[in-house]
């Protein structure tokens, strides 16, 4: 089996004292697949990457990347893997090409093919015009996509890359996503953690959703919105004052009774589980009509990642997020 | 063993970019010598009294030499630890390196860095008046035990600088010790006057003792006593009064093989095991 497995992570557990960081996370990347890490803050998705990345060693559990132990033999891992971390680690004092090309020296590239691939990379990654700008210069999607760079000199064949887009604005988000898409065209295999539940339903063939340090759904992203059931009924009532009548009219349809309306007073909306299908929204709008509720915006839904997410851990994914995404946060 | 030496000048020649990119860091850390030579030189220079100012001057140099280039060796602390604070250690980490190459290349970097400062201190000595008087083939053994000595620092720093994380803490920290350090000691007024714990301290202290062979092979070690060499045995009994002082050089050297032995290996596996926050 490890045979067709990128990575392949059994139980690893990672305590600071009464921090359980990791708690027994499992794992598995297929060759060429991309694994979505989805988790908020503290979560402990940073902490698989560390343990994965031959950065911080596991208190028990076992791991394999690239067919390589990473407790045995770390070193063997390091010659196969490219990290690219959540904060841009570029030193901002060398120029773009100096990065990189220093970084092809550290895996230990002849000279010249190590200053072949930065310029190969500086041109892919559209820097080439920075390229001898020192990165100080750099905006942050810049910083970020050298970071990136960094990690594919060496053509590794596993990439680990945490929160590649947080804080990033809109634009340098959808050209990372490019850049990594063109990635895995390209056959590496790919282990991402990410807050962002669009960029996961985007990017990611297979998702963990961690939380509190262990695993608790795994699944595609349709599968996991098939967690939260199948569609849902929204109904958006014209007047608030409305909302007890029709909360009562839909509790009829609602297969939980009224404990499975969700009321959210401020937009006038109410939302039902409408396993039914379409039957269930020709009867609402009869039975609404009927009861004389005049209805702005009625319609069935699939469940979002974020619906997936919200009923997986109780809340939402960036509820605890830090300052640097609340920059970019609105952006989902 | 080559992957250890290329891996660590591939990382001394990121560091000495950055000297280049930032020139203000060795602006300052040779600005600051050359500031402590013209104070210390004649403001205590005027209240070493008898018109011996300059005798006090040529005292001094050895001192400043000592203090400067301990100063020197911090910077292998703070870079380090602003290397962790931005995550490029993390980055090197997951790379192939051979895991001393970062701490080598830093330290040789920063060795390099006190050469510079050194010359640069050497030029402005000799323009207030300083003399090497006991010929090229000694003044060259004193910078060498300075050099060997300061080397040896750079790894306490790093390993201060790998558990500190943070540059800011970092300096603070070195600072209050490396400033009472090279205080009490020889360096800027004659120990053997100090009241008699301070006396003791001194006579033992490193400092002290790097100081105190500089000056001999500078030829420096009569300069506050007019009688000069002539007055000979006394002075020099008066001079070095521990064990440590009697046997500079080896003292020195001594200090700095048992840092390295300690500081090189537990430098190494802290940053093996380091990570950013």
């Amino acid at each position: 089996m490890p045979s067709n497995q990128a990575v392949l992570a059994e139980d690893l557990v990672k305590h600071y004292n009464d921090v359980k960081a990791a708690d027994g996370i499992s794992l598995a990347v297929p060759e060429g697949s991309v694994l979505g890490v989805l988790g908020p803050n503290g979560a402990g998705k940073t902490t698989t990457v560390r343990m994965l990345t031959t950065l911080l060693r596991p208190d028990s559990g076992h791991a394999t990347v690239a067919g390589a132990d990473v407790m045995r033999d770390p070193a063997a891992v390091r010659k196969r893997i490219g990290v690219s971390g959540q904060y841009a680690a570029v030193d901002e004092y060398l120029t773009g090409y100096e990065n990189l090309e220093m970084v092809g020296r550290l895996y230990h590239l002849p000279a010249r093919e190590a200053r072949a691939r930065a310029r190969e990379l500086l041109a892919e990654f559209r820097l080439d015009d920075a390229a001898d700008r020192t990165a100080k210069t750099y905006s942050g999607g810049m910083r970020r996509r050298l970071d990136l760079a960094g990690a594919l000199v060496a053509r590794p064949p596993v990439i680990f890359l945490d929160e590649p887009t947080t804080g990033l604005d809109p634009r340098s988000r959808g050209d990372m996503w490019e850049v990594i898409a063109g990635l895995v065209r390209g056959g590496t295999s790919v282990l991402l953690t990410t807050q962002y539940l669009e960029e996961a339903d985007r990017l990611a063939d297979n998702i963990i959703v961690v939380d509190h340090g262990r695993v608790i759904a795994e699944g595609t992203a349709d599968a996991l919105k098939d967690q939260v059931g199948g569609g849902r009924l929204h109904v958006t009532v014209a007047d608030s004052a409305a909302v007890p009548a029709a909360c009562e009219v839909l509790a009829r349809l609602s297969p939980t009774g009224a404990a499975g309306i969700d009321v959210e007073e401020h937009t006038r909306s109410l939302t039902i589980p409408a396993s039914g299908g379409t039957t269930v929204l020709v009867d609402a709008v009869r039975a609404l009509g009927d009861a004389g509720i005049a209805v702005q915006d009625i319609g069935i839904r699939r469940p979002t990642l974020d619906d997936a997410f919200l009923s997986l851990t109780g809340h939402a994914a960036e509820e605890t997020s830090d300052e640097a995404s609340t920059v970019t946060g609105g952006v989902r | 063993m080559s992957t250890l030496l290329a891996d660590a000048s591939t990382i001394a020649r990121r560091n000495l970019i950055k000297i280049k990119r930032v020139p203000d860091l060795i602006v300052f850390t040779t600005l600051q010598p050359i500031m402590f030579i013209l104070l210390f030189g004649y403001v205590f220079g005027s209240l070493a009294g008898s018109g011996n100012g300059a005798g006090y001057r040529e005292f001094l140099m050895a001192g400043i030499f000592a203090q400067t280039i301990i100063f020197g060796a911090t910077i292998t602390g703070s870079g380090m630890a602003e290397d962790m604070q931005k995550g490029v250690i993390d980055r090197f980490r997951t790379l192939p390196m051979h895991p001393g190459a970062v701490l080598m290349g830093r330290t040789f970097s920063d060795l390099l860095n006190n050469v510079i400062v050194l010359v640069v201190m050497t030029i402005t000595g000799l323009a207030i008046g300083w003399r090497i008087r006991d010929g090229l083939g000694h003044a060259l053994l004193a910078y060498a035990l300075m050099l060997v000595f300061a080397y040896a620092i750079s790894w306490v720093m790093a390993y201060i600088g790998l558990k500190v994380r943070a540059p800011e803490i970092f300096n603070n920290a070195t600072f209050m010790i490396i400033f009472p350090l090279t205080f009490i000691a020889n360096t800027f007024v004659p120990s053997e006057n100090m009241p008699a714990v301070l006396k003791t301290i001194a006579g033992w202290n490193p400092v002290s003792t790097i100081t105190h062979a500089a000056r001999e092979n500078f030829g420096n070690l009569f300069a506050l006593n007019p009688g000069g060499a002539s007055a000979g045995a006394a002075v020099r009994h008066r001079i070095e009064y521990t064990w440590a002082l009697q046997h500079a050089e080896i003292y020195t050297l001594a200090w700095s093989v048992a840092l390295l032995l300690i500081f090189v290996p537990l430098s190494i596996r802290t940053y093996q095991r380091s990570v950013a926050r």
